[in-house]
């Protein structure tokens, strides 16, 4: 089994829509949309879910009022500036826990000396397998204002996996986040092959060379494309530079073609219409090898 | 008077919108680059770094000679940053929240923090504009602690924009928060839509006001500002999808120099945002 893993650096670069066509032009295999932050391949697959499960990860610290004797000791424990103090209608102070600001670290809850805290678990978002016209889909949904994406995108990718390997599929296809934070390391760590789309703008080239990077501190493999080349075609040669001196292979490059966006207000892959990017995307494909 | 560039999705023109906005303003202004995974603001402005101060967050060092292997600490950390194997405890940096529990529960006090370096603060002089920037070290998983720090590092009392990361989960929260309005960056396409609808609900669950900003007009269809009518959000500005901004954008020029008569619609657009605090800033 092999494991593509599509990131972009900088958000925005037609990531998704390239995966979207990688997954048809590759038949069948296990799509993992892992940008779980801002999931958008579903718009473009139209998955049909068959089982969903939620993800409780992680835990959240509620101070019981009645329980409390005001002593302070968490606001000065808090790392992360949770509690809040604040006066109530009768002049009393009252001290209660920011759910947003909370990292669930449980250093109040351990060391209240009223144990006036409690510790549940929190629901950080719900995962879902469905089937789709390219084969199966592993895909997620994080909660609003939750953390842990991290988590949600080991979910996602190591389901795929054990998807895969239990009907024999050649190809795990993930999206990934943009970034380079802890969703991005989640998602390529251990990947067989890195696709790294970009644009030929200055941010593309600074964020290509921050992914690289990171690619190359995990020692992955890593290929670039660069979408919409003909916005700057000095630009685009230069990136394609760049990837090379950085160990990188060169994939491709796709056309700036307003066929994309009018694929997706159509719901389907650019390889599924006559767009003339679609062209660039089956030369890409095919420079991939897989 | 604190405002947020923010986006459900990357590559809507957040960047873009933020750095014409600070430029079209012509009064002081300083613009916090909390986009820490990939900065990129500068790009565009070209100002000379003025100081920078290295980000750092408490790691635990165990005292193997004082350690007994109880596994106290291990237990406790709820994030896994610690193993304990054959008597003796393993950390993994890069998993740590920097929480000083372990420090506290050690029964042997076997536990002293040190510090690990997570990315750097800039300050940035350009013009009229401060920038203060951060960027995070390549391999470190932990966003929130440094977009806190460049926010740490601005000064008080002075007109401020924040762009913030793109998506919808702990980096942005950290970012938005403390912002007296915030504009939602989009484009008029499904993607821009769907990852719309997601940073709606994040702002509502922040209680902070906002409006929507829609990019590339005329590239998709009329979807998204049905959307915003339907839920009683304002539409603060719109920039129409030209070419020559993309090219003018890809040599790192900024839009409201190449075609100054833009710089009306970036005043409009902090005017509406003004109008979102109900007068408070
Ligand atoms: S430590 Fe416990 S008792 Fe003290 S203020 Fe906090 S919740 Fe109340
Ligand atoms: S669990 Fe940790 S982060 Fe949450 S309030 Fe308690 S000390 Fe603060
Ligand atoms: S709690 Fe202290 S003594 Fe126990 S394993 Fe951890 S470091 Fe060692
Ligand atoms: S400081 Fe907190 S997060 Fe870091 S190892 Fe200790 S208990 Fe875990």
């Amino acid at each position: 089994m092999k494991e593509l893993t599509v990131i972009s650096g900088k958000g925005g670069t037609g990531k998704t829509s390239v995966a979207a066509s990688l997954a048809v032009l590759a038949g069948r295999c296990v799509v993992a949309d892992c940008d779980v932050d801002a999931a958008d391949l579903h718009l473009l697959l139209a998955p049909i879910v068959k089982a969903r499960q939620e993800l409780r990860g992680g835990h959240q610290a509620v101070i019981r009022p009645e329980a409390c004797n005001g002593c302070g000791e968490c606001v000065a424990l808090c790392r992360f500036a949770a509690v809040t103090v604040s006066t109530d209608a009768t002049g009393g102070t009252r001290f209660a826990i920011d759910p947003i600001a909370c990292e669930g670290c449980g250093v109040c809850v351990r060391f209240c000396p009223e144990h006036a805290i409690d510790f549940p678990e929190r629901t950080c978002g719900e995962w879902m397998v469905s089937e789709t016209r390219c084969g199966p889909m592993v895909h997620a949904r994080l909660a609003v204002a939750a953390e842990n994406s991290g988590k949600l995108v080991s979910i996602v990718r190591r389901e795929a996996r054990r998807i895969a390997d239990e009907e024999a599929q050649a190809l795990v296809l993930v999206d990934g986040p943009p970034g380079i934070g802890c969703p991005v390391i989640a998602s390529v760590t251990g990947a067989g092959l890195v696709l790294v789309v970009t644009e030929p703008t200055l941010s593309g080239e600074h964020d290509l060379e921050r992914v690289l990077a990171l690619a190359g501190h995990f020692r992955i493999p890593a290929t670039v494309c660069v979408n919409k080349w003909d916005i700057n075609p000095e630009m685009a040669e230069r990136i394609e530079q760049r990837a090379r001196a950085a160990g990188a292979g060169v994939a491709g490059r796709i056309r700036y073609d307003c066929g994309v966006t009018a694929a997706q207000m159509a719901g389907l892959a650019v390889v599924e219409t006559a767009a003339a990017a679609a062209e660039d995307i089956r030369r890409l494909w095919a420079q991939l090898n897989l | 008077m604190i405002v947020a560039i923010a986006s459900g999705k990357g590559g809507t023109g957040k960047t873009t919108v933020a750095v014409n906005l600070a430029r079209a303003m012509g009064s002081p202004v300083q613009l916090l680059d909390c986009d820490v995974e990939e900065p990129n603001d500068n790009l565009f402005l070209k100002g000379r770094v003025r100081e920078a101060h290295t980000v750092t967050l408490p790691v635990p060092e165990v005292d193997a000679t004082r350690c007994d292997g109880c596994g106290e600490c291990c237990h406790f950390c709820e994030y896994h940053a610690l193993a304990c194997l054959g008597g003796s405890v393993l950390v993994f940096p890069e998993l740590c929240h920097g929480c000083g529990g372990c420090t506290l529960v050690c029964p042997q006090q076997a536990i002293r923090e040190t510090s690990r370096a997570i990315g750097v603060v800039e300050t940035v002089e350009c013009g009229a504009i401060t920038l203060v920037q951060g960027r995070l070290d390549v391999g470190v998983a932990l966003v929130p602690p440094l977009i806190r720090a460049v926010k740490a590092h601005a000064q008080p009392g002075v007109a401020t924009i924040v762009d913030a990361p793109p998506g919808t989960s702990c980096p942005v929260i950290a970012a938005v928060t403390g912002a007296d309005a915030v504009a939602l960056v989009t484009e008029p396409t499904p993607f821009g839509l769907h990852d719309l609808g997601l940073a709606v609900d994040t702002l509502r669950e922040l209680h902070i006001p906002f409006g929507v900003v829609v990019n590339r007009v005329g590239e998709g269809d009329g979807r998204v500002h049905a959307y915003c009518r339907a839920q009683g959000i304002p539409v603060l500005a719109e920039f129409p999808d030209d070419r020559r901004v993309a090219e003018a954008y890809s040599r790192g020029e900024l839009a409201v120099d190449v075609q100054p008569e833009l710089g009306e619609l970036f005043r409009r657009l902090h005017l509406g945002l003004l109008g979102l605090t109900g007068g408070r800033g």
